[in-house]
């Protein structure tokens, strides 16, 4: 290796590995995981429950309802979306 | 009354049992009268990695079948007088090992003994719960890769929900961070996670980061724990670990490349 070299390598390190990809997908899995391990296990069956009652009076469309649970620091929420049919009315 | 520490990790061939050989290794030295568990039964590496394989006779299943009393499966390291090792068993099946068995064992160590280290097999199931279950603290031995910081962070999880401290409303496990086979090399290149990049998904207490080494596979060729080579680079990152733990302020060490000097450059390149 002679001198010219020396100062060529001693440039700062360029990047040249992918390491930042595998941080964005470790980001993207975590976040998750962490979202499906919060929540609690009566989740699902309470869902298909209060839309059962729901169905009950007006016709809703599975595909316009969404469930959303979220753990804050001292409480839980739980968010329920429905869209109604415009013209509501038992079916 | 001892403390428990469990080495765990969720994915398998991180560095647990070498992090528990160390770990026991190191405690033991500093006088702290320790006893390191294998959990992996089946597969039985511990007492291979601190080359006390010949002296097994009773093992951790045999004491939870009361077929052996504790002080006959226990081994006495024969390099430090307060280390003893209790190894797994090769044969029996995992279902061996159950909760019941395992707190009672525990429950008589921890007279005698300052610190109990549990080696935890691979997974997220049996045997890495029985492991973590009575756990005070959790070392979670971590590479910088994909898989492995995803299964770290599950494990984490579990320590937090399932652990028997949160099953009864105890102060949480302290859980610690150890990345091992950390390359600064490849990381200064950006084809490595850095250690800022595992902690900015973990955040946990970093206990240490331990280089790819070469000492760590001839350590265990000879069944000696690698914090005895007191030359190398692992065995020295091991030993600041230890310091770490029982509370001394150790800077990290081995997280850059090591820096070549004009002539070094000049002359080996
Ligand atoms: N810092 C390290 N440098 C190089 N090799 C390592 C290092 N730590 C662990 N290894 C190697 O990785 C393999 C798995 O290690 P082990 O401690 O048995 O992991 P685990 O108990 O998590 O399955 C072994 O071959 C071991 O020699
Ligand atoms: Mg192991």
């Amino acid at each position: 290796m002679g001198l010219l070299d020396y100062f060529a390598t001693t440039r700062p390190p360029q990047k040249v590995g992918n390491a930042s990809i595998a941080k964005e997908r470790l980001q993207i899995l975590v976040a998750r995981d962490r979202i499906a391990r919060d929540k609690p296990s009566y989740l699902p069956q309470l869902e298909q429950e209060i839309l059962a009652v729901i169905r009950k009076y007006v016709e809703v469309d599975m595909n316009t309802v969404s469930v959303k649970y979220e753990l804050a620091e001292s409480h839980e929420v739980l968010e329920l979306n429905i869209i109604l049919p415009d013209s509501a009315g038992p079916p | 009354m001892a403390r428990i520490i469990v080495i765990t990790s969720g994915k398998g061939g991180v560095g647990k049992t070498t992090t528990a050989a160390a770990l026991s290794m190191g405690l033991a030295q500093r006088g702290k009268r320790t006893v390191v568990i294998d959990f992996d039964v089946g597969l039985r590496n511990l007492d291979l990695i601190m080359g006390c394989e010949r002296r097994v006779v009773y093992d951790f299943i045999n004491v939870i079948n009361n077929e052996s009393t504790l002080n006959q499966a226990l081994i006495r390291d024969k390099r430090c007088d307060s280390l003893y090792i209790l190894p797994a068993s090769q044969t029996r099946d995992k279902d061996a090992l159950h909760k019941d068995g395992v707190e009672r064992v525990l429950t008589e160590l921890a007279d005698n003994y300052d610190f109990i280290v549990c080696d935890s097999p691979a997974g997220i199931e049996h045997g890495a719960y029985m492991a973590m279950y009575f756990a005070d603290d959790a070392i979670v031995v971590t590479n910088p890769e994909v898989s492995s910081v995803r299964d770290s962070d599950r494990m984490l999880g579990i320590l937090s929900s399932r652990s028997k401290r949160a099953e009864t409303g105890q102060e949480p496990v302290r859980e610690y961070l150890l990345l091992t086979r950390y390359d600064p090399l490849r990381v200064a290149n950006g084809a490595m996670l850095s250690v800022d990049d595992v902690q900015d998904i973990l955040s946990l207490r970093l206990l240490g980061v331990i280089p790819e080494s070469k000492a760590v596979l001839s350590a265990s060729n000879a069944g000696i724990p690698v914090i005895l080579d007191r030359e190398s680079d692992a065995g020295q990152a091991y030993g600041d670990m230890v310091a770490r733990y029982l509370g001394d302020d150790v800077p990290h060490r081995f997280l850059h490349p090591e820096k070549k000097g004009l002539f070094s450059r000049i002359f080996k390149g």
